[in-house]
């Protein structure tokens, strides 16, 4: 299997802050890629240039081995690349299942009785087929999350991007939550996923980046770069000889 | 209980009743020459046309986001090709109509391509320089009257029909299908799978955007049809006037500040919202017009309240108590077992 991603020397500055400095790396198709770093790294920035929701400075997003970096968000959408927010972004005058059909018309571009059948099936998975008819709007938390992720799968992506997807979950949520990624993972769609709850994390993914000011500190495999006395000095503020 | 058991329906019983009387009073509206008196089918007429630009307003403002206070541009301007068409090239008054709409839509692309570039409150102010510059350039035509405007001529005006009781009919029928057709146009294309993207894009910019829909190009496409329909409704409203002048043509009071009113009084982003706000613009405007400005004054107070108590307007607190919905957008999926309770 070939690399699903490529980014080459991607850069993104506002002013003098820069949120993506030169960032290269690869990942392959059916990997799981786990992101860390400490807040205002430049993590969800990665994903925004990625999805091409902020134009880079320079450097190149290569995906499935086509150069998508002039393309727009909607078309990026269109070639298989979806995402979660951070912060839920729900069409809250919309009920759980019509924003589950925007994804499948829209990106996925299913059609009629075909749309709504993927759709009640991505809702059973994602455990939101109780609220279907419910206003997106009055979501708790972890049903706005699970929307973000209801979304993402109704688009039929290869390569879904995670954004601190399981923050601000309970442990039982959480638990939950990372059972259905699994599954989604275990279905041959590749995740790059940033999060916080790195237990969370570990259970998924296979290889792991740190990032930092916006350059690639670490990457390596998940547990000798938790070990890393880099990562604990940076990611964790422990003093490396503490 | 599998998966296979659940169904998704886009209609309701609401919808079912909804479109029941709507065809009934329709049919009553068709027949209004045989009952109603001229005055009032003047009325009924007017009323018409601005339920018509009220409802593209509400697409273009509603779902699109673009918030214009600008539309004269194009009212003035399908007045205008009335006019121009039938006097110049000699074209009969519905065909000229016709063809506003098509110079509406053609002039509406540069329009568009110069002012998305402009943002929120830029875009307005943009839209409304457009208008005037509109209303200016036209002041500038002699062979429309100049600045003082001109009559349309009596031969074109009896090509519609010799008899005046006739031409009286024609003209109320023309606004009454002019509703019709926005009205359904604007419900089919939301119901539509770019109708979809539409509301998407009324909801969440950032996350339609990654969910695969051109927000640009549904802007633009959105904005095109208005204008070009808005343009039609603008020829009607000037067949009905039979005069035209730059300042009528192109008042922002008359075509943008009262459509606005009624957009916000009846409900912002609903089909059902122009319907009600046309109906309470038109009672408040029968009941107070005697009283001169305090009628305004009425008009901008009742707009503050609304905007501050009831932000969705009058359908809005009606959809907050009821789960009610005329015009089936939505889709609603029924779980085994339980019954479709709306």
């Amino acid at each position: 299997m070939g690399a699903i991603l490529k980014l080459d020397e991607l850069s993104k500055a506002f002013g003098a802050v820069t949120v993506a400095d030169a960032l290269s790396y690869e990942v392959q198709e059916g990997d799981a890629l786990g992101v860390i770093g400490p807040n205002g790294a430049g993590k969800t920035s990665m994903f925004n240039l990625i999805t091409g929701t902020l134009p880079s400075n320079s450097g190149k997003v290569l995906f499935a081995g086509q150069d998508v970096t002039k393309w727009n968000a909607a078309r990026r959408s269109h070639a298989g690349i979806a995402r979660s927010f951070q912060v839920p972004q729900p069409f809250s005058g919309m009920t759980v299942f019509e924003n589950a059909m925007i994804a499948a018309t829209q990106s996925a571009g299913l059609h009629g009785h075909e749309a709504e059948r993927f759709c009640l099936r991505v809702l059973e998975q994602t455990e939101l087929l109780p609220k279907a008819n419910v206003l997106a709007g009055s979501l708790t938390l972890l049903e706005r999350k699970r929307l973000e992720l209801t979304r993402a799968l109704c688009a039929k992506p290869k390569l879904l991007l995670l954004d601190e997807i399981a923050g601000g979950l309970t442990e039982a949520e959480c638990t939950s939550l990372v059972q259905t990624i699994k599954d989604i993972h275990a279905s041959g769609v590749t995740i790059i996923w940033i999060e916080h709850v790195v237990h969370a994390l570990l259970e998924v993914v296979d290889r792991l980046i740190v990032i930092d000011f916006g350059k690639q500190i670490a990457e390596g495999e998940p547990h000798a770069i938790m070990n890393s006395a880099e990562v604990k000095e940076i990611y964790l503020g422990i003093e490396a000889d503490a | 209980m599998t998966l296979q058991d659940y169904n998704v329906t886009r209609s309701s019983n609401a919808a079912r009743v909804a479109a029941i009387l709507g065809a009934l009073i329709l049919i009553t509206l068709v027949a209004a020459p045989w009952w109603a008196g001229r005055a009032d089918m003047r009325l009924m007429g007017e009323l018409f046309l601005y339920l018509a630009l009220a409802s593209l307003w509400n697409l273009m403002a509603g779902y699109a986001g673009l918030v214009s206070v600008g539309q004269q541009a194009f009212v003035g301007f399908g007045g205008y090709m009335l006019f121009a068409l039938t006097m110049f090239a000699g074209l009969h008054p519905i065909a000229a109509i016709a063809g506003a709409g098509v110079l509406g839509a053609l002039i509406s692309v540069p329009v568009a391509v110069l002012i998305f570039r402009l943002r929120g409150a830029y875009f307005a102010i943009g839209t409304w320089v457009i208008a005037e510059v509109f209303r200016l350039g036209f002041a500038q035509i002699s062979s429309l009257g100049g600045g003082s405007g001109s009559s349309l001529p009596v031969a074109i005006v009896k090509s519609l029909a010799s008899k005046r009781a006739m031409r009286e009919s024609i003209s109320y029928w023309l606004a009454l299908g002019a509703a019709v057709i926005v009205i359904s146009a604007v419900y089919l294309f939301l119901r539509s799978r770019k109708g979809l993207a539409l509301t998407a894009i009324r909801d969440n910019e950032l996350a339609a955007g990654s969910l695969g829909i051109d927000i640009w190009r549904t802007k633009f496409i959105v904005y095109v049809v208005t204008s070009a329909l808005t343009a039609m409704i603008g020829a009607l409203i000037f067949l009905q006037k039979l005069r035209i002048s730059p300042d009528a043509a192109f008042s922002v009071n008359d075509w943008t500040a009262f459509v606005i009113f009624i957009v916000v009084i009846g409900g912002i982003g609903t089909i059902e919202g122009p319907i009600i706000g046309t109906l309470v613009f038109f009672a408040l405007r029968e009941t107070l017009a005697d009283l001169g400005t305090i009628y305004l004054i009425v008009l901008g107070v009742v707009a503050i309240v609304m905007m501050l108590k009831a932000p969705k307007g009058i359908w809005g607190l009606i959809r907050s108590r009821f789960d009610l919905q005329l015009f089936p957008l939505g889709y609603r999926v029924i779980t085994p077992g339980k019954t479709d309770k709306s």
